[in-house]
């Protein structure tokens, strides 16, 4: 039998859609890891990048930690996580938000920082205070490259939840690893489509959500420019 | 309305970019900032509203030092307008120009009220209120950006260089329109410029800067242009200053000639007879002049008088409003020498000549009319 047709048997075996080792039931797990991870690494980045991004104090520090993390080793940081608190869920996502943050971050930090000096000067200039030139200006200009880090953030979080599964989580890691350990590379294979389809299903998501959080205003070379 | 006390401003890096200014702005009339690049205008305009801060010195808003408001407060009763406008790019046009009032503490619907009322003072379609910047022309994000530093009626507007990113034509159209809207409005106006033509035409006094940001005159501008104070402002307000000073002279008394004129669509033969020393100006059904013709021209062709056989006029002097310096240009603009007066509504009047304006000069020069 080939490789296709491996991947079509196990997919369309009915027993491998039920239950509690199901695929509804470990793309609900892991969208489960996704979300919380990506929550709280948006709680924290967030924050973090438009601070800095608004005093333009620490910019420097901020752009190394962040390119430090991401330097980290997806696997690496796993295990170390899990070697210094133990298996289970709490230590699994937090690796997962380690490697979340940073892009969140840097991403937060580049958009306020890319929003034109003069549009800042106008708040203050209208007499806006320091969090409301950020909250109601900075913010809503810096938006398309806040969300570009939040939606790279979110692709990174999908695809390496799938790692979690290593450390004793559920989620579609689980074939993956449960798999291998059988050798029923069938089911590894379905495991790693099935991860592959979910990043793209999220993307789509993160499109559409962006569309609704992007001002028009903001939209490259809008038609419609007037002449007079 | 505003007073600069001894004004110093002097930046981190050792700048002095303004030097001991003692200026008071008349309330209710436009104040123009004008000077070379770096000379110190955009810092002192932006002192008073506390964008930046004095080294030393005080500034008087209303008799009361700045020093003792608290900055985003006094910022929202100062109107501020700036190059290229600066508008949020993410904010509707008309909640743009709502957001001082909703920053004041109004609410909504009376903010979005008080906007669509304000893109119509400043002359803007109020479907344009549904657009974001992007989607503006230069001209038309300058006058959002007048209208959203006139959202809650401030006393005083700063302008730094409003005008200064838009063409030369559209940039005339915005000076117009800002002097009629001075005319309802009242307000006390400080703008700041580099092009001295705009000062003079824009300004009731003007304040000329020098590198180094010190004051180098403070004056009306036919004193300037009469009696420039020294060589820096004798040579920065320009080489046509006394043709230009001509531009404050009334035309009052200044005769009006007589004018052979035919109507468009007469029969050539007819406009022939009816040149006068070769010539007649050329007028629609509403008696708006729309060019010249001449014994050349008309020997050339029968039939009527229609657009193609008219030369084209030179600029128009208002009998009702026109200075010396319009009649002359009138004169010296037109192809018969002959300059073409018109009445308030466009109507014409009348000729005159280069010579008539001269003399007209020559005798308010007598009367001691003209500054020496
Ligand atoms: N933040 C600043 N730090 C240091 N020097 C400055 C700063 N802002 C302006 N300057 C200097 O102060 C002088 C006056 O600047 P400015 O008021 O902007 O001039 P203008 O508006 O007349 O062109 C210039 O020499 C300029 O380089
Ligand atoms: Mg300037």
């Amino acid at each position: 039998m080939d490789f296709v047709s491996l991947l079509i048997g196990w997919l369309s075996d009915a027993a491998h859609w039920a239950g509690s080792d199901g695929v509804p039931v470990r793309v609900l797990e892991h969208l489960e890891y996704t979300v919380i991870s990506l929550l709280i690494a948006v709680v924290i980045g967030f924050p973090l990048g438009a601070l800095v991004g608004h005093t333009g104090r620490g910019g420097l520090l901020l752009v190394g930690a962040a390119n430090g993390l991401r330097a980290l080793p997806t696997l690496g940081v796993l295990t170390i996580v899990v070697l210094l608190a133990g298996i289970g869920v709490v230590p699994a996502i937090a690796g997962l938000v380690l490697l979340a943050v940073p892009p969140v971050m840097a991403g937060t930090y580049a958009g306020i920082r890319a929003v034109e000096p003069i549009i800042v000067d106008a708040a203050r200039g209208v007499g806006m205070r320091e969090w409301k030139v950020l909250a109601s200006v900075e913010v809503p200009n810096a938006m398309p490259l806040i969300f570009g880090g939040v939606r790279s953030a979110a692709l990174q979080v999908v695809a390496t939840a799938t790692v979690a599964a290593y450390v004793g989580l559920g989620g579609l890691g689980r074939y993956v690893f449960d798999g291998l350990a059988i050798r029923d590379y069938a089911q590894v294979a379905s495991g790693a489509l099935v991860v592959a389809v979910l990043a793209v299903v999220v993307d789509l998501v993160f499109i559409g959500l962006q569309r609704l959080v992007v001002s028009p205003g903001l939209a490259p070379a809008k038609s419609g420019k007037a002449s007079a | 309305m505003i007073e600069f006390q001894a004004v110093t401003k002097r930046f981190d890096d050792g700048t002095v970019a303004v030097d001991e200014l003692n200026l008071s702005v008349d309330p209710g009339r436009i104040t123009v900032f004008v000077g070379p690049s770096g000379c110190g205008k955009t810092t002192s305009l932006r002192m008073v509203n506390r964008m930046i801060d004095a080294s030393s010195g005080t500034i008087l808003v209303d008799g009361k030092d700045i020093r003792q408001s608290d900055p985003p407060l006094l910022r929202r009763g100062i109107g501020y307008v700036i190059q290229q406008a600066g508008l949020f790019p993410h904010r509707t046009v008309l909640d743009n120009v709502a957001t001082v009032p909703l920053l004041s503490g109004w609410d909504r619907r009376k903010a979005r009220s008080r906007a669509a009322e304000l893109l119509e003072i400043v002359g803007l379609p109020s479907e344009l209120g549904k657009r974001y910047p992007a989607q503006l022309s230069g001209g038309q994000q300058q006058r959002v950006g007048v209208a959203r530093a006139l959202a809650v009626d401030p006393p005083v507007l700063l302008m730094d260089e409003p005008f200064s990113a838009v063409d030369p034509v559209v940039r005339e159209g915005l000076q117009d329109e800002l002097l009629r809207l001075q005319d309802e409005l009242d307000k006390t106006i400080v703008f700041v410029t580099h092009d001295i033509d705009e000062a003079i035409k824009l300004g009731d006094k003007v304040a000329v800067f020098r590198t180094g940001g010190k004051l180098a005159q403070y004056d009306k501008p036919s004193e300037l242009l009469a009696r420039p104070a020294d060589d820096f402002v004798a040579s920065f307000v320009g080489r046509d200053r006394g043709y230009r000073a001509l531009g404050f002279l009334s035309a009052d008394g200044l005769p009006v000639g007589e004018l052979a004129s035919v109507v468009l669509g007469t029969p050539v033969d007819q406009a022939r007879a009816a040149l006068r020393q070769g010539w007649a100006v050329v007028v629609d059904e509403r008696k708006h002049p729309v060019g010249w013709v001449s014994a050349d021209r008309l020997s050339t062709v029968d039939g009527l008088v229609t657009e193609d056989v008219l030369l084209s006029g030179g600029s128009l002097y208002d009998v009702d409003s026109g200075s010396l310096r319009s009649a002359l240009d009138s004169a010296l603009s037109s192809p018969s020498a002959l300059g073409v007066a018109v009445d308030g509504t466009g109507a014409l009047v009348g000729s005159v000549t280069a010579d008539e304006v001269l003399r007209a000069l020559a005798s308010a020069r007598d009367a001691g009319e003209v500054p020496q």
